[in-house]
């Protein structure tokens, strides 16, 4: 069962985050790119962290990808994309993507079958939302605090970035 | 039958490369933002992955502050586009040369 579930939301997620990166129109890209949100969310749930799987819904697919098309329909860029640049470009960030995952891959294989024996059954202490709030708000507090500061000025940040221009007032007010 | 945490970790390393590959070819500012996003999503499974394996919380909760840096970078980055376009007419990557000339 648990394995049906992973394969089918990890192919989801790859096909998904494949049209994420190559549909033309960003538009579409963000609305797969909320298909792969979900798909990793249910692999958070698989993994016995479903307060993880809520904030990924939550904050991401409510809120970030909101913002996107927010931008996108205020921006109004439709399909205005340049030429894409030159073959040979193309080619090396394919290799190196290829490249890059493939040795990721590799790496993760070979220290999971390394002496480490294989992971434990799924315990209740770690799907637990006690025992992770009791673990961010105590040996993580410090850490919490500082990201409530760094939302705090990107808001700032944003605010000021984002706002119009005040326009230039004529010398002479009569 | 129960899934090896090492499947997670090699799709996570799957999805990571696809969102390289868009981060390095789009031209579009917002489809390179949606490319990195696929990226921390990507970090974020195989982080997930690594607390299921060792049964602890830290992975998750490193999870939870990347989510929230996720969120500020997106805000600022799309008030930085916002201001580009104001100026440019255009969030074409290729076309933001100013320091080239």
């Amino acid at each position: 069962m648990e394995l049906a579930i992973f394969i089918l939301f990890a192919g989801l997620a790859l096909v998904s985050s494949i049209v994420v990166v190559t549909h033309k129109n960003p538009v579409y890209a963000t609305l797969s790119l909320v298909l792969t949100l979900f798909s990793v969310a249910v692999l958070f749930v698989l993994l016995g962290a479903p307060f993880l799987a809520a904030l990924q819904i939550l904050i991401y697919a409510g809120a970030i990808l909101v913002l996107f098309l927010f931008v996108l329909m205020l921006l109004n860029v439709g399909r205005q994309e340049g030429p894409s640049g030159h073959r040979v470009q193309l080619f090396t960030a394919l290799l190196g993507g290829v490249a890059f995952a493939a040795m990721l891959v590799l790496l993760f294989w070979r220290q999971q079958g390394g002496p480490r024996p294989p992971a434990a059954p799924l315990s209740a202490q770690l799907v637990s939302l006690t025992a992770l709030a009791q673990e961010l708000f105590g040996r993580y507090l410090l850490q919490f605090e500082i990201v409530g500061l760094l939302l705090l000025v990107a808001v700032v940040g944003a605010t000021v970035l984002a706002r119009r221009p005040p326009p230039r007032e004529p010398e002479a007010e009569p | 039958m129960s899934v090896p945490v090492s499947w997670y970790l090699a799709l996570s390393a799957v999805l990571f490369g696809i969102g390289a590959i868009g981060a390095l070819t789009r031209r579009n500012g917002i489809s390179i933002f949606l490319s990195i996003e696929v990226m921390l999503n990507a970090a974020n499974l195989s982080l997930a992955a690594y607390a299921r394996q060792f049964g602890e919380h830290t992975g998750q909760v490193i999870v939870f502050f990347v989510l929230a840096v996720a969120a500020a970078e997106a805000a600022v980055g799309l008030a930085l586009f916002i201001g580009v376009f104001r100026g440019r007419r255009t969030i074409d990557v290729n076309r933001m040369n100013l320091m080239q000339h």
